[in-house]
């Protein structure tokens, strides 16, 4: 039995499901190779750890051949749903793996969507409920085949068949299993993720008699699970660069809160306090019945030795307060700037990691630049420009501005490197000065002469002060 | 302002009767003696948080503002955390104020609050040498919030206030416990021989300073060490116009 194939051989005629033998037939030079379940497993299972470190601390393989990824509170982290999908396509596919991705209120519906929607990558709406359901086939929902056989039998096709139908006759035919696979696609059942877990990892959890709710009491135990993990992590040499709280509520439901460091550390008293920043983020519901926390990424520690009070002490270690941020905004929304050997302005400008060493380089040249830089240049309507001359007018955002003094032009070369149509580009950058002060810099696109150098329209790009 | 000996032991007895754990409260000096003489102690205090506001335009695009801040973090020493919401400062006029990239880590915060939550960690942790951070709305509890965090730190802590539009400038007017309150307008430059533009002018308002009276004045944008100018034809002028005052230009 064919059990997967891939796009030429598909293209051939050969399907998932025909007979190994049928397929030989149809398909000229067919290579056939043995199905081995167990290392299909255990590929899926490195899967789903290189998915752990990356992405999310709820990740666990969905046999045969997927993965499931609880994404709350991960998301934003990686920009958002959408960016951290095709991010996560994207890395699959550069490694020879094509995937199909979809997003969805429940481990059921998500499944369903990512086999048989018809695009590759869906997000569904939030609260989508069974409106994303209802046109997938049967086999979408996790049954045995033998119901599903039984089920196109009496006539149903589609999981929206099943919906319009009363549950308790369905029940009495095939058994609870049928409601329940229905359920938990709609969401109204929970089905908790056991999470994959290395063999190797450094976990401390911590069960509690009364289920807890109070922030306190939750601050309280993280930071004892804290004590224990550096513990741990200190009997291994380690320091801790990634930290999984899981919690797993009397409902079945799991939260999970990741939190990250840019180097790794042992200290107590930072680790619970990246964490307990996040407690908002955990909704107790009913209570919390366990707390685990684990150090996902743990890297070997070295010990340095740090300098008394009596020596000058360099620069101060900003690192925590990096971290810290990171973990409230994101790590792509804290950089440092540098800059770029070119010169056009909105280009000039790249973004490093806010820890990176100091490169020591800055902007060249002595033209004035200007402190605001519009995100795209806008146009202007001018009046009287000679070709060296600034305009003696311009209206900008429908305000119309004398200019009393200018400077310029600086003339900036296109990067023609990067295009062809740069190579001839010019722009004449004027600092102008109007009545009441303002200073503006504009520009002609264009040299005032040669219409291949630019449009000959002009633009104002910023705003000095 | 001669320094009143009466005054001063006066002030000595109620920070001591206040009892706050004060730090020794260093001042960053503008080298400019009028407005030198304006600051309590001589110069901005650090461990406080000020507030800077563009005038006119400059409300809305806080150009000179940055500028007036990036001057002020220049002169401090350590790396200085800038806070936007909005992606359009542009980092190579910072370095022509001084402030070398190396040293200028920027956060995108999504909003006011995350702006000023943000600033708050810089101020808290102590390592920075200033906090500059972009926000519309400040109040009462915040900024009160935010200059226990300064004091307590030794950071300087500067709110550059940016509004969406004109109008909205009018919440400049709301009390805040900021140490010190600024607003920064552009000035026609200096009037040139020859064609061009001179050095920028700025209108500075000291509008309010704690144990202080308010005041403006006329300065030469920052050069490239972040260091403001009295304007030539000001510092120059005959010994017999004593105290200046800002005349009809040219």
């Amino acid at each position: 039995m064919v059990r997967a194939a891939d796009a030429a051989a598909v293209a051939a005629g050969a399907r998932v499901g025909m007979p190994a033998a049928k397929a030989r037939i149809l398909v000229q030079g067919l290579v056939v190779r043995d199905h081995d379940a167990a290392a299909d497993a255990q590929g899926l299972d490195r899967l789903a750890l290189w998915a752990l470190r990356r992405y999310a601390p709820i990740v666990a393989a969905d046999s045969p051949d997927g993965l499931v990824i609880d994404s709350t509170g991960a998301d934003p982290l990686h920009g958002g749903e959408e960016a951290m999908l095709a991010g996560l396509i994207y890395r699959l596919s550069s490694s020879g793996v094509r995937a199909r991705a979809a997003i969805a209120d429940s481990w059921g519906a998500a499944h369903a969507l990512a086999r048989y929607a018809t695009r590759p990558v869906l997000i569904a709406p939030i609260g989508h409920g069974d409106s994303v359901l209802t046109g997938l086939p049967l086999t979408a929902l996790r049954l045995p085949a033998a119901m599903v056989a039984a089920l196109h039998v009496l006539g149903f096709e589609r999981i929206g068949d099943l919906l319009a139908q009363p549950r308790a006759p369905l029940t009495l035919r095939f058994g609870p299993q049928l409601g329940r696979r229905i359920d938990q696609a709609l969401g109204i059942l929970s089905e908790p993720i056991e999470p994959i877990r290395p063999d190797e990892l450094i976990e401390v959890r911590r069960n509690f008699a009364e289920p807890i709710g109070a922030a306190e009491t939750i601050a309280r135990h993280i930071g004892e699970l804290v004590v224990q993990l550096c513990a741990g992590l200190e009997a291994e040499g380690l320091g801790a660069k990634r930290l999984d709280l899981i919690c797993h509520r009397v409902d079945d439901r799991v939260q999970a809160v990741r939190v990250g460091v840019a180097m790794p550390v042992r200290d107590v008293k930072r680790l619970t306090r990246l964490l307990t920043d996040r407690i908002d983020t955990i909704e107790p519901g009913f209570g919390i019945e366990t707390l685990s926390l684990a150090a996902t990424l743990a890297e070997p520690l070295t010990e340095k030795q740090t300098l008394t009070a009596m020596v000058d002490d360099g620069a101060p270690d900003v690192s925590d307060l990096v971290d810290t941020l990171v973990n409230r905004v994101g790590e792509h929304s804290l950089y440092r700037a540098a800059p770029v050997a070119t010169e056009t302005p909105e280009r000039s400008v790249r973004r490093i990691p806010p820890m990176a060493p100091d490169t020591g380089e800055t902007w060249q040249g002595r033209w004035p630049r200007p402190s605001r830089l519009l995100p795209s240049p806008e146009p202007i309507e001018t009046m009287a420009a000679l070709p060296d001359h600034p305009p003696v007018a311009f209206t900008w955002r429908g305000v119309r501005r004398r200019v009393r003094r200018a400077d310029g032009p600086e003339r900036i070369r296109g990067e023609w490197w990067r295009r062809d149509a740069e190579l001839t580009a010019v722009r004449d950058y004027f600092r102008v000065e109007d009545d009441a002060g303002e200073r503006y810099w504009i520009f002609r696109s264009g040299d005032g002469e040669d219409p291949n150098s630019g449009s000959q329209r002009w633009f104002l790009h910023g705003v000095f002060g | 302002m001669r320094q009143q000996p009466a005054i001063e032991s006066l002030r000595a007895q109620i920070e001591k009767i206040e009892g706050r754990a004060r730090r020794v409260k260093s001042v960053l000096p503008f080298g400019i003696a009028d407005i030198d003489a304006r600051l309590p102690g001589g110069g901005l205090p650090l461990g406080a948080l000020h507030e800077i506001a563009g005038g006119g335009n400059g409300a809305v695009d806080g150009a000179a503002a940055a500028l007036f801040a990036a001057g002020i973090a220049t002169r401090t020493k350590g790396k200085v955390l800038w806070v936007i919401t909005r992606s359009d400062l542009f980092a190579p006029a910072l370095a022509q104020a001084g402030l070398p990239p190396d040293r200028v880590i920027y956060v995108e915060a999504g909003n006011d609050k995350t702006v000023l939550a943000c600033v708050e960690e810089g101020l808290r942790h102590g390592g920075l040498g200033a906090v500059v951070g972009e926000v519309a709305r400040l109040d009462m509890t915040t900024s009160r919030r935010l200059q226990l965090c300064a004091e307590g730190s030794g950071s300087i802590g500067l709110a550059l206030r940016r509004w969406r539009r004109q109008s909205e400038a009018v919440d400049f007017g709301q009390p805040t416990a900021a140490a010190t309150r600024w607003r920064v307008s552009v000035m026609p430059s200096a009037a040139l021989p020859v064609p061009g533009v001179g050095h920028h002018r700025w209108l500075l308002e000291l509008i309010r300073v704690r144990a202080g009276e308010s005041a403006d004045f006329e300065v030469e944008a920052c050069d490239g060490s972040g260091r403001l100018a009295v304007p030539a034809e000001l510092a120059h002028r005959p010994a017999s116009t004593a105290g200046w005052r800002r005349g009809a230009a040219g």
